[in-house]
């Protein structure tokens, strides 16, 4: 049972890794702001989603992981309101002339 | 080649680099970062000393940690302070710089000293 | 394992901070200063230093990260006049070889640390068991060295103070800051309504735990002004002018119940600041419950900076 939940944490982990270098590389290579937004939220929501999954397994306490949870829904909700924000200010600097 | 040594001359190479900057950047808010750089270089060192000093049960000195937390709110407010000066200088020169008398425009061919 | 992580720590703080400096644009280079700030709350972590990860993460990462970038956006325009006055390649070699100097001599002194490293952690162990707090972070900020916590107190009150100062004469004693107009009905109106909640509850519950484990009132005063910053920038709340009386008494209130429980520790005591024996937490609690909104009023108002606008609006 450990050695399924130890491999559960790798895998999880390791993908979520996957998508953070996935949302780096498309920061870094995207043409365009909005497409490097699209690229920032896969980092954001998958990629951190799929870390605190795998690190779900080794917390002590229900309490420790509800608050995983809590730092994730935070951190979903600020990257949301944020790329609003900057796609919004990318709109309106795009649409004057 | 432990952690506390490793994040000392990783903080011996951040106030190096501070200095650089504090030196070179000819703008203020430039000089303000550095300086910031410097100050966190110098905690950093001093975290490192801290953590040296662990021992008791304790993953490293809390004394020097109580002070570098301290250190951290005081810089921030000096950082502060010298924000507002430099916004006050803007409002009140129409420019940014430390040159004694700021010239109007910039002159074609104006370069090194 | 865990040295390959510390070097790949050590390596992106140093690029961060090299960015930073040698960054074509202002703006450019304080993002870099921010991601520096959030890397180096990782580097705390790994020197076991949590409470000081927190400070770093809120005060050096955020609350100065948004200041510069306030002081950025509003100094847009000198930039290019600026550049004019790069110094030359003289000067720029002259500072080169005094930043390498500086390493060089801090590196020296990082391999001539003492060996055995001295530590009060003995000290420290040995005697907290009297202050009645689990957390000696704490325990050494408010009762091993109490007065440093109560000289900081008043330093930010006067750094505040300076900051005031700066307002031109039509403006004394007004409002800081511009006046902010979001849509009322925009993304950054809903985060300013739900947002603030979470936060108050957040803040308060690591100024509460800090007693016991890692947190405390800096930290907590941290999160209550980003949320107070958070709702005058969406256009929810304006700033209040500073020659409001609560907002004075408010300011001071926290310093003076300090220096009373420090006379009354004179008196009952022996010392100033000592705490009578079986008083210790009470007089604690009551300390940083006074120190809280003193905190949460200096930080968030050093941010919003010198008043701007008359009072009378």
């Amino acid at each position: 049972m450990n050695l399924a939940l130890d491999i559960f944490t790798i895998v999880a982990v390791t993908a979520g890794a996957v998508f953070f270098l996935a949302g780096t590389l498309g920061l870094l290579r995207f043409p365009d702001s909005l497409t490097r937004l699209h690229a920032l939220t896969k980092a954001d929501n998958l990629g951190l989603g799929l870390v605190i999954l795998g690190l779900l397994p080794r917390i002590d306490g229900v309490l420790t992981g509800f608050k995983l949870a809590f730092v994730w829904l935070l951190v979903l909700l600020s990257g949301a309101v944020a790329s609003q924000l900057i796609a919004r200010a990318l709109r309106n600097r795009d649409r004057r002339p | 080649m432990n952690e506390a040594t490793l994040f000392g001359l990783c903080a011996a190479a951040l106030v190096g680099l501070g200095v650089y900057g504090l030196v070179t950047n000819p703008q203020p808010l430039r000089k303000i970062l550095a300086f910031n750089i410097i100050g966190s270089g110098v905690f950093l060192l001093m975290g490192a000393i801290a953590r040296r000093g662990a021992g008791a049960g304790f993953g490293g000195d809390p004394v020097p940690q109580a002070l570098l937390i301290t250190g951290i709110v005081v810089a921030f407010s000096a950082t502060a302070l010298a924000v507002a000066l430099l916004l006050r200088l803007h409002e009140v020169a129409g420019s940014a710089t430390l040159a004694p008398d700021a010239p109007a425009k910039v002159e074609p061919g104006a370069g090194g000293h | 394992m865990t040295a390959v992580l510390d070097a790949g720590l050590a390596l992106l703080l140093v690029a961060l901070a090299a960015w930073a400096t040698f960054s074509r644009g202002t703006f450019a280079a304080v993002v870099g200063f921010i991601a520096y700030g959030l890397l180096l709350t990782l580097a705390w972590v790994r020197l076991q230093g949590i409470d000081v990860a927190l400070t770093e993460a809120a005060i050096g990462g955020g609350l100065t990260g948004a200041l510069l970038i306030g002081a950025a956006s509003r100094l847009r325009a000198t930039e290019d006049a600026a550049r004019a006055d790069r110094p030359g390649a003289f000067t720029r070699s002259i500072a080169a070889i005094a930043a390498a100097a500086v390493t060089a001599a801090l590196a020296i002194c990082v391999f001539a640390l003492p060996d055995p490293a001295p530590s009060l952690a003995q000290e420290v162990a040995a005697n907290i068991s009297v202050t009645e707090v689990g957390n000696p972070i704490t325990a050494v900020l408010l009762a091993f060295r109490a007065m440093d916590t109560l000289l900081e107190a008043i330093v930010l009150v006067f750094a505040l103070i300076g900051v005031w100062s700066l307002a031109p004469d039509s403006a004394w004693g007004g409002r800081p800051g511009p006046l902010h107009r979001a849509d009322p009905d925009g993304m950054l109106a809903y985060i300013a309504r739900v947002l603030p909640p979470i936060g108050i509850v957040v803040g308060l519950y690591i100024f509460w735990v800090g007693a016991d484990h890692p947190g405390g009132k800096f930290q907590g005063a941290t999160i209550l002004a980003a949320m107070w910053l958070l709702v005058v920038m969406a256009g929810l709340a304006d700033t209040p002018p500073v020659s409001r009386r609560w907002l004075r008494i408010a300011l001071v209130g926290g310093p003076l119940a300090f220096i009373a429980i420090g006379l009354y520790g004179a008196y009952a005591a022996g010392a100033f600041l000592a705490y009578p024996l079986g008083f210790a937490k009470p007089l604690i609690i009551v300390i940083e419950l006074a120190l809280m909104p003193t905190l949460t009023l200096i930080l968030a108002l050093m941010l919003f900076g010198a008043p701007q606008r008359e009072a009378r609006r």
